[in-house]
């Protein structure tokens, strides 16, 4: 699936009507210029072999060079990843933690009220478009209340932390929260959190509707169960009877759905770091897309490509831990 | 002028019932409410022209004046009247949303129909394409198409088109496996009809009802994609006033406080997604009643 996926992406760059290099120059007319261009990327060889070298060149980690100054796309789309990665663990946390709310308490009060606002909320976050929602954010929470701030991963005056040292051994993640702890720099942690908590309220808010509704259907059916029956006549609080007996059965297909809406986190992505100035791969994507710099996109796109089917496999893994009916 | 009836009966002759609306209970009246949210913001989009109090792309106001008896939305950075914008700047989004709505129908329907009525090879082969599309990253999908494509309303249609093809298909294609099996298509099979036949009469109008919620779903979703590639900076030109383009024009001007720069064509996209979204979401659960729990 990733071989067809990486193939396709291949096809849209170079098959697709537009010579990469034509637009890269737009119409000012150089052909030395191109043709030089073309041989250093490779581009002037036939179309099969350009495949091979691709394909190639991907298992040994090497994206290629970049149209704009021949630096390694490869290099850059490391330095940005860690970056969306932790705006993706955190929106996705988000998501998932107001979506499970809500949708239990859809699904205590199933038919009334409650149940309708909360179904009416989830259908609206499902038709708001995520750059809008940021921008609101940023205009209330951040320009109009002064709470958070609106961009970037850190204060412009703090270094980005810089992980674990033990001896001469240096290890970071890249993502600033955890290499902050690493650090012991409580102070860069509290300020890396209150730099995330803008972007990735307004991403994982767009995508909770899709896990309330699928919490509400799931705990609506399992809370009939004649275990949850049990439970309550046993005596146990209504809480524990629905987070701790209910939920656990009516989490896995939520568990599924947080591998499904991967994808569509990703690229909700896109648009939020290029509200919030976040500089991830999304970022990285848009600024290349205005250089005209097509190995660079063509490199980005591969790796969130690859990046998906990665969380795909892990999210098969954990259902067959988490679920005993289930092995591999 | 008898809209309503006219309106009705067309719907209904895509579903039969549908007439029934009011019978339907809530799924009804989410039908009725999306569709008069999407038939007014088209109303208001095609007649602005003529009610508009400005011409949209005129420099008429003084910069950034905020909402007043004049200007009822204000002016955004060039002068420009952003309540003759926000009538008008539905226009491309509709236009990139219907045409790739069109596209996704006239590719997908087809393929799963074929490939699912073909079976075998023929089927795992298209199987294995469409979820590799479907399985990745929608708008980056549709992102590296538009730049490779350049700007315009087709390039724009076609990449998104790319992108939910598969929605279709998968749907399409599951419908097909088990009306493939129903009785009356063998009987149909025994009398000696031709596979060509079998598909457009006997299994094709079944399928109707299932295309027309996909299609009315993603809808929604060709609007917020076509924002986003707008927002990216590969919509359409930005001299046609465009709801997506004020937005992202809107997001320099944040920290000057403007607010209803930016305000009115976000509305306006979240009332036409969600006008779509309703009636999505009210004709899936009239196609499959079970979900209603």
């Amino acid at each position: 699936m990733v071989f067809i996926l990486l193939t396709m992406i291949f096809l849209v760059i170079r098959v697709l009507p537009g010579d990469p290099v034509m637009l890269h120059f737009e119409k000012q007319e150089n052909p030395d210029l191109m043709d030089q261009m073309r041989r250093r990327l490779g581009l002037d060889k036939p179309l099969w072999i350009q495949y091979f070298d691709y394909m190639f060149g991907l298992f040994r980690g090497n994206l290629g060079e970049s149209m704009e100054d021949y630096s390694s796309v490869g290099q850059q789309i490391f330095s940005a990843f860690p970056a969306t990665l932790e705006l993706a663990i955190f929106s996705m946390v988000v998501a998932v933690s107001i979506g499970i709310f809500l949708g239990v308490e859809a699904s205590k009060g199933y038919g009334k009220t409650r149940d309708n606002v909360i179904r009416v909320f989830g259908i609206v976050t499902y038709a708001i478009p995520v750059f809008f929602l940021g921008m609101v954010f940023q205009m209330v929470f951040g320009l109009g209340l002064h709470w958070l701030p609106v961009g970037l991963r850190l204060p412009p005056r703090l270094d980005p932390p810089s992980g674990l040292t033990i001896g001469s051994v240096h290890f970071s993640t890249g993502l600033y929260t955890v290499d902050s702890l690493f650090e012991g720099n409580i102070y860069k942690f509290v300020e890396a959190i209150r730099y995330l908590a803008l972007p990735s309220l307004t991403l994982g808010l767009v995508l909770s509707g899709v896990f309330i509704r699928l919490t509400r259907s799931n705990m609506f059916e399992t809370l009939r169960l004649d275990y949850v029956t049990a439970a309550r006549a046993r005596g146990l609080s209504e809480s524990k009877v629905t987070y701790g007996y209910a939920l656990r059965n009516a989490f896995l297909p939520v568990l599924t759905m947080m591998g499904l809406q991967f994808a569509t986190l990703l690229g909700g992505a896109i648009l939020t770091e290029t509200t919030f100035s976040w500089p991830g791969l999304g970022r990285y994507i848009v600024d290349r897309i205005n250089f005209r710099d097509y190995t660079a996109i063509q490199g980005a796109v591969v790796v969130f490509g690859i990046f998906v089917s990665f969380v795909s496999l892990v999210v098969d893994l954990l259902y067959a831990y988490l679920d005993p009916r289930i092995r591999l | 002028m008898d809209k309503p009836k006219f309106r009705k009966g067309m719907l209904s002759s895509i579903i039969p019932g549908l007439s029934l609306l009011s019978q339907r209970g809530l799924a009804g009246w989410l039908v009725v409410l999306g569709f008069i949210m999407v038939v007014s913001i088209v109303t208001m989009t095609a007649i602005s022209p003529w009610v508009a109090p400005y011409d949209p792309s005129a420099l008429i106001g003084k910069p950034l004046m905020s909402p007043n008896s004049q200007f009822l939305f204000g002016t955004n950075d060039l002068g420009q009247d952003v309540f003759s914008r926000v009538l008008s700047g539905g226009g491309i989004m509709l236009e990139v949303s219907i045409l790739s709505v069109i596209i996704c129908l006239l590719i997908g329907v087809p393929l799963g129909l074929f490939s699912s009525y073909a079976g075998g090879l023929v089927d795992r082969f298209f199987c294995l394409i469409m979820d590799s599309i479907y399985a990745f990253p929608g708008l980056v999908l549709a992102i590296a198409i538009a730049a490779m494509l350049g700007r315009g309303v087709t390039n724009m249609a076609l990449s998104i088109a790319v992108v939910y093809v598969p929605s279709y298909f998968r749907v399409i294609r599951s419908q097909v496996l088990s009306i493939k099996e129903m009785p009356y298509v063998e009987a149909a099979n025994a009398a000696g009809a031709k596979g060509r036949t079998i598909l457009s009469r006997y299994i094709f109008p079944n399928v109707v009802p299932s295309i027309v919620v996909v299609a009315t779903v993603n809808f929604a979703d060709a609007i917020l994609t076509a924002a986003g590639l707008t927002f990216i900076g590969l919509g359409v030109s930005p001299g046609i006033p465009d709801w997506g383009w004020d937005l992202t024009n809107g997001r320099r001007l944040l920290s000057s406080g403007t607010w209803w720069v930016i305000a009115y064509p976000g509305l306006m996209i979240i009332l036409l997604a969600l006008g779509f979204t309703l009636m999505g979401e009210g004709l899936s659960e009239m196609a499959n009643p079970r979900l209603r729990e």
